[in-house]
C-alpha cells in the first residue's frame, strides 16, 4: 500500500494558520509560506492563569506573544482573538462539572469540538481564505468529495484522536501540514526555516493546568465533591476518600486502602460520593457506551474497525457498533481496562487508521 | 509599516519635529530633572517649558497640571484622588456608560472594593446624554461627576460645560476625560468649568507613555503614586524628560495646526469619506450624534456586514481602521458604547470606525472609500450565498 498524499493548500491561495505559539504550528506556518501560500496567523487567546507566575500550557499570554513574534519574523499578518470568556464557559466549566460528576473529561477534545475549529473556520471565512491549517499530526487524503482523515505518520505523535469531532464537510477547508512528518523532522525544518520556537519544549499538560495537579484545580474551581466512602463491589466500606473529583477509573494511587491484591477504582458514584474499587481483573470491559457521536465517514457494513478509549491507548478491534437509545454501543472484540466516562471513544478503519468518528464515553446503564 | 492609516483615535504617528525635540534629552541632556547639580538643570527647565505648552493647549495655568504615564493613569488618578480626599463627604460617583475603560474599570473596582456607589448615566440612540438624568442623579453624598469630553468610538462631544455647571450648583466636583478631544476640538478648562481633566500625548502626534492630569488649584486631592516628591508630590517618579518634552512640542504644533484650519480640513475629509462611501453602497447607518461629534471621526454600520470581517479584509489590503476602541479589539464582546446606544444586533456587529488624521489626504479618502465599497459588496454577496 503506497502512502497517500497529505493534502495541502495550493500555492498562491490564502491560508489561515492557527498558531498556538509552539514549534509545531509555527513550523506549519513556515512550511506553507515556503510553499507559496499567503499565510495569515491567528491565535485564540483562551486562558490567563490567575497566578501570573505559572508558566506553560498553550494559548496563554506567553504563547500568544511567541506566536506574534514568530509571525513577525515570518513577515505575515497575525491576529489575536480573545475567547477567554467562551473558553471559561464552554470548556473549563464543563470540565470542572464533569469531574464533580465523577467523569474524566478530555478538555482538548472538548475545546476542539465546541470552540476551536468552529471559531477558526469562521475566521477563515471572514478573511476570505481558502483553508485553515493547524499544527496537528494528522493527514487529510483523498480526492474532492471523498476526503479522509488519517493519523500522522509519526505514530508517537499522532493527534488524530483529538480530531474526531471535525465535521465531514469541513475537511475540504482544512489541512495539517505536519501530518506527513516526524516530530524530529519538524524540529529540523523549524531550525532550517529559522523558526524561533524550534527548541521550545512540547506542552505536556492541559493548557489551564500547567502543573498537572488536576484535582487541586478542580477543587479551586468549585468542583470539589466532598469526602465519601471507598467500597468494594459488595458494598463493604474499605476506607474514605477526600472527594471523587480526585479519581478516575482505573486509578490505584491515593486510595489509601491496603489489600493483598492491589485495588483500582472501577466505578465512581458521584451522587453517593462513593468510589467502588476492585482488583485488576474486574476492571476490564468490552462494552463501551458513547453519546454525541460525530461521523466523519460512516463505516461500511463489512468494514473492520478498531477503537481507542483514551489518547494513546492501544487500538482494539471492534466486534459490533449499534445504536443504543440516544447513544451508541460499541462492543469490543476483547475487554479493555479502565474505560472512563468523559473520555473520547474514537473509531478508526482497521485497514489504514482512517478516523471515522467518535463520541464521549458514558457510564454503562445500571 | 506601510499602508493607509485611518485609525487616529487609537494613536497617531510621532511628528519628526517632536522626535527631534526629544532626542536632545536622550543624547546630551539626559540628567535627572530633580538633581541639584548641572546635569539636572536643562531637563528641569525643558519640563517647565513643556508644562506651559501643554497647559496652554487646554487653557490652564502650568502649575495646575502634572504629568502621568498616559491617559489611563490620569483617569485612574483623578477618580482615586478625589475619592480619597472627599470620602468623608460621601462615596457616590456619577459617570457615563460610554466612558473609556480607564474610567469604567476603575469605577467598577472602586464599587467592588471601596464601598463606592456608582451611577452610570445612560445615552439615547445617538449617544446623547440627558441633562435631567444627571440633575436627578446628584445626591448629598455625590463627590464627583466624570464624563468624557468626546467619545473615542463614535466621536460625540458631550455637553460638559452644562454638566459641570449642574454639578457645581450642588457643590460636586467635575472631571472630564479629554484624551480624544485634544487636538480635534477647541476647548479650555475655564469655559468648560471642569475641576479635573485628563489628556494624553500620543493622540496629538506626541510620544506614547505621557499624559497629564489637570487639577484646578485648591481642589483637595490625594496623590496615588507616592515616592520622591516629584510634581510637587502629586505624582512621584523620576521625570520622563524626553516624553514630557515631546508632549510639549506636540502640543505647540497641534495648536498651530488648529489655528491653520486643521479641524475644518479633517471635517471636510471625513464628510467626503462618508459621501463617497454612501455614493457606492446602500444600507449604511452613521452611529453617534452627527450634529455634534469630533471632526475626524466617522462610525458607520453597514447592514448585513460583519464589522470585524470588514476590518480584517481592509487590513489585508493595507488599510488600518477598527471596529471600535483599540483597547478592546480582539475581544468578541460588542462595543460597550454601541450597546449603550441600544443598537440591535444587525447594527451592533456591523460598526466600524474611521478616524482621520492631520496627514490624511484626499487621495487616501478616495482609496479607502473605494476599498470599503468593494469589500462591503463582496461580504454582502458572500453572506447572501451562504
Amino acid at each position: 500500500m503506497s502512502t497517500p498524499v497529505n493534502r495541502l493548500p495550493a500555492p498562491g491561495t490564502r491560508v489561515v494558520v492557527a498558531m498556538s505559539g509552539g514549534v509545531d504550528s509555527s513550523t506549519a506556518a513556515a512550511l506553507l509560506i515556503e510553499r507559496g501560500c499567503e499565510v495569515l496567523g491567528i491565535t485564540l487567546s483562551l486562558y490567563e492563569a490567575p497566578d501570573p507566575d505559572v508558566e506553560g500550557g498553550c494559548c496563554t499570554p506567553d504563547d500568544v506573544s511567541d506566536a506574534r513574534r514568530v509571525c513577525s519574523d515570518l513577515g505575515v499578518p497575525h491576529y489575536v482573538l480573545d475567547y477567554r470568556e467562551a473558553f471559561r464557559v464552554e470548556v473549563i466549566e464543563p470540565f470542572v462539572g464533569a469531574y464533580r460528576d465523577g467523569r474524566t473529561p478530555n478538555p482538548c477534545v472538548l475545546c476542539n469540538n465546541v470552540l476551536k475549529f468552529d471559531r477558526l473556520l469562521e475566521f477563515t471565512g471572514k478573511v476570505g481564505a481558502a483553508s485553515l491549517a493547524t499544527g496537528h499530526y494528522a493527514r487529510i487524503v483523498g480526492d474532492d468529495g471523498a476526503l479522509r482523515l488519517l493519523g500522522g505518520v509519526d505514530r508517537g505523535k499522532d493527534q488524530s484522536y483529538f480530531l474526531y469531532g471535525i465535521r465531514a464537510d469541513a475537511l475540504s477547508r482544512l489541512s495539517f501540514p505536519l501530518g506527513g512528518l516526524t516530530k524530529g523532522r519538524v524540529r529540523a525544518e523549524a531550525e532550517r526555516l529559522g523558526v524561533r520556537t524550534s527548541s521550545k519544549p512540547d506542552s505536556q499538560d492541559v493548557c489551564f493546568i500547567p502543573d498537572g495537579r488536576t484535582a487541586d484545580f478542580v477543587a479551586r474551581a468549585g468542583g470539589a465533591s466532598g469526602a465519601g466512602e471507598i467500597v468494594d463491589e459488595q458494598g463493604r466500606v474499605l476506607g474514605t476518600h477526600a472527594g471523587v473529583h480526585g479519581f478516575t477509573i482505573g486509578q490505584r494511587r491515593g486510595l489509601g486502602v491496603s489489600r493483598p491484591d492491589p485495588l483500582y477504582v472501577s466505578r465512581i458514584d458521584a451522587a453517593r460520593r462513593r468510589l467502588v474499587v476492585a482488583t485488576k481483573d474486574r476492571l476490564a470491559s468490552s462494552q463501551v457506551h458513547a453519546t454525541g457521536m460525530n461521523w466523519i465517514r460512516r463505516p461500511r457494513a463489512d468494514e473492520g474497525l478498531v477503537a481507542r478509549v483514551r489518547y494513546r491507548s492501544r487500538p482494539t478491534s471492534v466486534a459490533r457498533v449499534s445504536e443504543d437509545g440516544p447513544g451508541t454501543l460499541v462492543e469490543l472484540a476483547r475487554p479493555v481496562d479502565a474505560v472512563a466516562p468523559g473520555q473520547a471513544l474514537v473509531l478508526y478503519a482497521a485497514r489504514d487508521g482512517e478516523v471515522l468518528g467518535g463520541g464521549t464515553i458514558t457510564a454503562p446503564p445500571c | 509599516m506601510t499602508g493607509i492609516y485611518m485609525d487616529h483615535n487609537a494613536t497617531t504617528s510621532v511628528r519628526p519635529e517632536v522626535m527631534k525635540a526629544m532626542w536632545r534629552y536622550y543624547e546630551t541632556e539626559w540628567g535627572n530633572a530633580s538633581s541639584i547639580h548641572w546635569a539636572g538643570r536643562a531637563p528641569a527647565a525643558a519640563i517647565d517649558d513643556a508644562r506651559d505648552a501643554v497647559a496652554d493647549l487646554i487653557g490652564a495655568p502650568g502649575r495646575d497640571l502634572f504629568f502621568t504615564s498616559g491617559g489611563t493613569e490620569a483617569d485612574n488618578t483623578a477618580l482615586h484622588g478625589i475619592l480619597w480626599a472627599h470620602r468623608d463627604k460621601g462615596r457616590h460617583i456619577i459617570t457615563s456608560g460610554i466612558e473609556h475603560k480607564a474610567i469604567l474599570d476603575m469605577v467598577n473596582y472602586l464599587e467592588g472594593t471601596h464601598g463606592c456607589e456608582i451611577t452610570r448615566l445612560g445615552v439615547d440612540s445617538r449617544g446623547r446624554h440627558d441633562l435631567d438624568e444627571l440633575r436627578g442623579a446628584i445626591r448629598e453624598d455625590t463627590i464627583l461627576v466624570s464624563v468624557m469630553l468626546a467619545n473615542n468610538e463614535i466621536g460625540n462631544i458631550n455637553p460638559v460645560a452644562e454638566m459641570a455647571e449642574l454639578a457645581h450648583e450642588r457643590g460636586v466636583l467635575f472631571h472630564t476625560d479629554a484624551v480624544n478631544a485634544l487636538g480635534k476640538h477647541r476647548f479650555d478648562v475655564k469655559s468648560l468649568g471642569v475641576d479635573l481633566m485628563s489628556i494624553s500625548s500620543h493622540k496629538i502626534y506626541g510620544p506614547k507613555g505621557v499624559g497629564a492630569l489637570y487639577v484646578k488649584r485648591k481642589t483637595p486631592f490625594q496623590p496615588m503614586i507616592l515616592g520622591g516628591g516629584q510634581e510637587r508630590g502629586r505624582r512621584c517618579g523620576t521625570y520622563n524628560t524626553a516624553g514630557i518634552v515631546g508632549f510639549g512640542a506636540a502640543a505647540r504644533l497641534i495648536a498651530e495646526d488648529m489655528d491653520a484650519g486643521l479641524i475644518e480640513r479633517m471635517a471636510r475629509l471625513r464628510d467626503r469619506l462618508e459621501a463617497r462611501i454612501r455614493d457606492r453602497v446602500g444600507d449604511v447607518d452613521a452611529n453617534g450624534d452627527i450634529e455634534c461629534r469630533l471632526p475626524n471621526t466617522l462610525n458607520l454600520s453597514f447592514g448585513g456586514v460583519d464589522g470585524e470581517a470588514l476590518v480584517l479584509n481592509l487590513d489585508l489590503r493595507g488599510i488600518a481602521i477598527s471596529t471600535g476602541s483599540a483597547c478592546t479589539s480582539g475581544s468578541l464582546d460588542p462595543s460597550h458604547v454601541l450597546l449603550a446606544l441600544g443598537k440591535d444586533d444587525k447594527w451592533l456587529d456591523a460598526a466600524i470606525r474611521f478616524s482621520i488624521g492631520r496627514a490624511t489626504t484626499e487621495e487616501e479618502v478616495e482609496i479607502v472609500a473605494l476599498a470599503v465599497a468593494e469589500e462591503v459588496g463582496r461580504l454582502r454577496t458572500v453572506a447572501e450565498s451562504a
